[in-house]
Formats: C-alpha cells, structure tokens, sequence
C-alpha cells in the first residue's frame, strides 16, 4: 500500500463514519413523523421545519444529561457494554458497496472500504459479536430485568442468526461467490430463465437477488427484524414484563449508543438486503437512460461521465437502503407485537426448514442449469 | 511503510494479557469475557497472515457462537464465585499446576527453538491462493474434492451429537423431573 492508497482508504472509511453517524439522528426523526403519520397525529413539529432539529435538540439532551452509575452494578462492564454493541454496528458496513468503480489513470478505485474475499462471512461475524454487548450489559446491570431482557435478546438473535445465514446460502450458490461486490455486479444481467421456462427478450429483467432467490429474500427480511430486535420481534423490551429489558440502568448517552448501535445494525441490514436482493448499486431500471442523457447533454469527458455515473449509482443505492428503512418503520407501527414462544416457534420450526428447503430447491434448480 | 509487526505485538500482547485475564480472574462471567478477548486477537494475528477466511471463522464460530454458549451456562447456572476463588485452593494443587505450566512453557520453547528456521513452501503461497480466486473458493474446492470424506464423516459425527443431545433433553423432559 503506497500513500494513495492510504488516502483512498481512509476518505472512504471517512464518507462512511459521516454516513453512518448522520443516519442516526435522521432515522430517529423519520421515526417519530412516521408513527405520528401512521396513527394520524403531528408527531414532532416544534423545532426547526416539520420538527427536523428535534434529533438535535435530543442529542443535546443526552450528552448533557446527568451520567450517573448506578450503585448496584459492576461499573467496568456497564460502561464497556453500550461501547461493545455500537463498535460491531460501525464495523459491519465496510464491506458494503456503495457504487461501483472508477478508474483514476492507471488504478482502479473500488467504492467499498474493504474489499474482503470472505466479504458476506464478515458481516456475518462482526454483527454476531453485537449479542455480547447485550449480555454485557444485563449481566452488568445486576437487575433481574435486565438479565431477562437480555437472555431474551440474546437467545432471539442467536436463532435467527441461524436462519439468517442460511438463508443467504442461496445467493452464494446463485452467484458463486460470497464478495458483495461480484454479487453487486452479477446482478447487473439479465435473467433469461423464470424456473425451466425460457424467457422472451421482452420479458427479461434485471437478475437482482429478488427474482431468483424469492424465498430467501423472505427468510432474510424476517430474520433481520428479529436480529435488530425491532418490532414485531422487539421482545427485549416489554414496559408491562421488564420494563426497559437490557438497557433498564442506563441513562443519557449511554443508553443513547444503544439506540444509535440499533439504528446502525438497520442500515447495515438495509445495506446487505439492497446488496443482496435488490441488485446493491445497480441503477433502476430508465436510471441508465437518464445518465445517457445527462452526459450527452452536457458533452462530458470520460472521467466526468464516470463521475456523474458513481452518483447515479450511489442515489440508487440510497434510495434502495432508504426504502428498506422506511420499512423498519412502516412494520413497527402498523403489525402487533409476537409473544416470545411464538418468537422461538416461527424462528426454529418455520424459518429453519424453511431456509434449508430453500438451500435444496437451489441446488436443484442449479443442477439444471435454471438460474 | 509496513505497520503488520505493530499489530502483531498489539494482538499478541492482548492475547497473552487476557489470557492471564481469564486464569487469574474470580469472576466466571468476566473470565469468559475476556476469553472472547483472545479469541478476537486471535482472528486478528491470522487475518495478519492473509488468512481471511480462518480469521472470520474464528470470530464467528468462537466468539460468536460458541462462547455466547458458555456465557449462557455460567449465567444461568449461577456458577457460585467462591469455588473459583484462588485463595480457597490447596497449597499443594497450586504448586502442582505452577509446576506443570512453566514445564509445558519450557518444552515449548525448546520445541520451537529446535525446529529448523527455513521450511520449504508449499503450494498455497498467499500469491498462489490470491491468483485461484481467494482463501474462501481455494479451501472450499479442497473440501468438496479432495477432503470429501473427512467433511462428510465430520458433519455425521455433529449429526450424531445433535441427535444424542435431542435424546437426552427428551428422556429428561419424560421422567417428569422438570
């Protein structure tokens, strides 16, 4: 690594962490007016337009509130445990990509931090390090509450952990690799099979995740709801069982990284099922036309068309990602919320054959040469 | 500039500072977490090495899977904190294990100072797996090919295991004890 390559690498880690720190504030906005929007109230709409400062207003809050430490806890782990749920939330979205390549004289720059040849594995792995910052924090808290909520939380994650990557087996087989970035770019052609059918030329569509791996796309979006503890799975909190769940003992920003470490393991889910299903940084379909359009128009030189195309990627990668958060929301204010039985019952008795049937038809259909 | 030698005796000393962590450390819970430590420094040294594809499967088989487990047994359990209390032990047990470490220390340092320096390389040079498409596809051929047969037993002998642990929690669940 020469220092180009420092400096590419450390801009894009940085476009990240800015990404990643301002989605926080947005979403816990979009949140509020999203609920109020459901349920026909205003929502916030006191500061700033339309209530937006309100994030600001709260994170103020939070790093100006009283910080204390509870007496009855173990203070080392209560302070460690929201730090160690918000690192792995940070971690995972490295190995996302954002936009395709450019090529910049001789190099070829490609928009993800880190392109890992384990690529899916690594997400895998660094989100199954988030748990620990859970129980952490429940053991920590020495409160009985907090210790069910977060063998609840835990237990949860772990079983669907299960599903979740099984489910995702799928798509490496289709696309015969586990980089997100060939995944991203595979989903770029046009699939000519629907099952043993040959399609017409009129018929093709873009070959995104979705359309050959319908069932995973299922188990996977359930999975993640489940993973980030968001409801209809929000089983760690219960006012009328456990109060507050894991973090019942904590206050000002340290329960605020929790929150933040939730609404960052959403965007990395967002980020992996627009990867994964929804063709990553592939352009909508007519989006191609109008970069076309644009670059004739305004007769760009090569490095300025690709310039303008990395935008167009990243706008479409934006608004797939958006649409999965807005999603999030969309679930957690119009479904009810499971009993843990029912939890533990869909997530080992329906998620798990299911993922594994998923795995067999796969290979299958692989065998034939249908996908 | 070459910074991998810092990161080696960061992860290193980590690792042998957690380790010592968890041996002298009275509380089980605290000992567990720092194991997740060494494990994660670990992963770190190996992904130092080139070997991705070991350093991902070690954070996510042991410190996400398998010590999840063990933080589950020790909390749920209630282990009692006394009977890991070092001042409780016998004089003579820890005489005996002070004695058997710094053999088992010695004989490694022996064994590595007698194994010869320069060995030849063999065929999975880092350039070599980079060229055949990276660690994942290099050692998931290898599996589905030429180690067939110890995969296959291996995933029968976790069969076995699933199946026996399923059976236990049945007969148990049966005989009304619970």
């Amino acid at each position: 690594m020469d220092t180009f390559d420092w400096i590419v690498t450390g801009a894009k880690a940085a476009f990240l962490v800015v990404i990643l720190l301002h989605v926080v504030p947005i979403m816990a906005w979009v949140e509020r007016r999203g609920s109020a929007l459901i349920q026909n109230r205003l929502g916030p709409n006191r500061v700033g337009p339309l209530g937006i400062f309100q994030s600001l207003a709260d994170a103020v809050k939070f790093i100006f509130k009283e910080d204390p430490v509870p007496g009855h806890v173990e203070p080392f782990y209560y302070v460690l445990a929201p730090l160690v749920s918000l690192v792995p939330a940070f971690m995972t979205f490295g190995v996302i990509p954002f936009a395709s390549s450019i090529q910049l004289g001789d190099r070829m720059i490609h928009f993800q931090v880190a392109d890992l040849n384990v690529g899916l594995l690594y997400v895998f792995s660094i989100a199954s390090l988030g748990v620990y910052g859970i129980i952490m924090a429940g053991w920590a808290s020495n409160n009985k509450y907090s210790m069910l909520g977060s063998l609840r939380s835990s237990s949860q994650m772990i079983s669907y952990e299960i599903s979740m990557g099984l489910s995702v087996i799928g798509i490496v087989m289709v696309f015969s690799s586990v980089k997100l970035g060939d995944i991203a770019t595979q989903q770029g052609e046009l699939l000519t099979h629907f099952g043993p059918l040959l399609l017409p030329e009129a018929l093709q569509f873009p070959r995104w995740g979705v359309f050959v791996q319908p069932v995973g796309f299922l188990i996977f979006l359930v999975s993640v709801f489940a993973e980030t503890n968001r409801l209809p799975f929000d089983l760690p909190e219960g006012e009328s069982e456990i109060i507050a769940g894991y973090h019942l003992e904590y206050g000002s920003m340290k329960f605020a990284m929790f929150m933040m470490a939730e609404y960052l393991n959403m965007f990395t889910a967002s980020g992996l099922l627009a990867t994964l299903y929804l063709g990553g940084w592939q352009l909508f379909p007519g989006m191609g036309y109008v970069l076309h359009e644009v670059q004739a128009y305004f007769q760009m030189s090569a490095l300025a068309g690709d310039w303008t195309r990395i935008v167009f990627e990243v706008v479409s990668f934006g608004i797939k990602v958006g649409f999965f958060m807005w999603f999030f929301v969309w679930v957690r204010w119009t479904l009810p919320r499971f009993r843990y039985d029912q939890l533990m019952d869909l997530g080992w008795k329906v998620m798990l054959p299911l993922s594994l049937a998923n795995i067999l038809i796969t290979s299958v259909f692989i065998f034939f040469g249908w996908v | 500039m070459d910074i991998s030698p810092l990161f080696f005796y960061g992860l290193a000393g980590l690792a042998i500072a957690c380790s010592f962590w968890v041996v002298f450390n009275r509380n089980p819970v605290s000992s567990a977490f720092s194991l997740v430590l060494v494990f994660f420094s670990f992963a770190g040294i190996y992904a130092l090495l080139d070997a991705h594809l070991i350093a991902t499967l070690q954070i996510l088989v042991y410190a996400g899977a398998i010590m999840v487990l063990f933080i589950f047994v020790i909390m749920l359990l209630n282990a009692d904190i006394p009977s890991f209390d070092l001042a409780r032990s016998h004089l003579f047990v820890k005489c005996i294990a002070g004695f058997i470490s710094v053999l088992l220390f010695g004989l490694f340092t022996w064994v590595f100072q007698k194994s010869p320096n320069s060995r030849a390389l063999g065929p999975f040079t880092v350039e070599a797996i980079e060229a055949s498409g990276g660690n994942t596809q290099v050692l998931s051929e290898l599996l589905f090919s030429e180690y067939i047969l110890p995969f296959e037993l291996t995933s029968i002998l976790l069969l076995a295991a699933i199946v026996g642990a399923v059976a236990l929690a049945k007969r148990k669940l049966a005989g009304g004890r619970f």
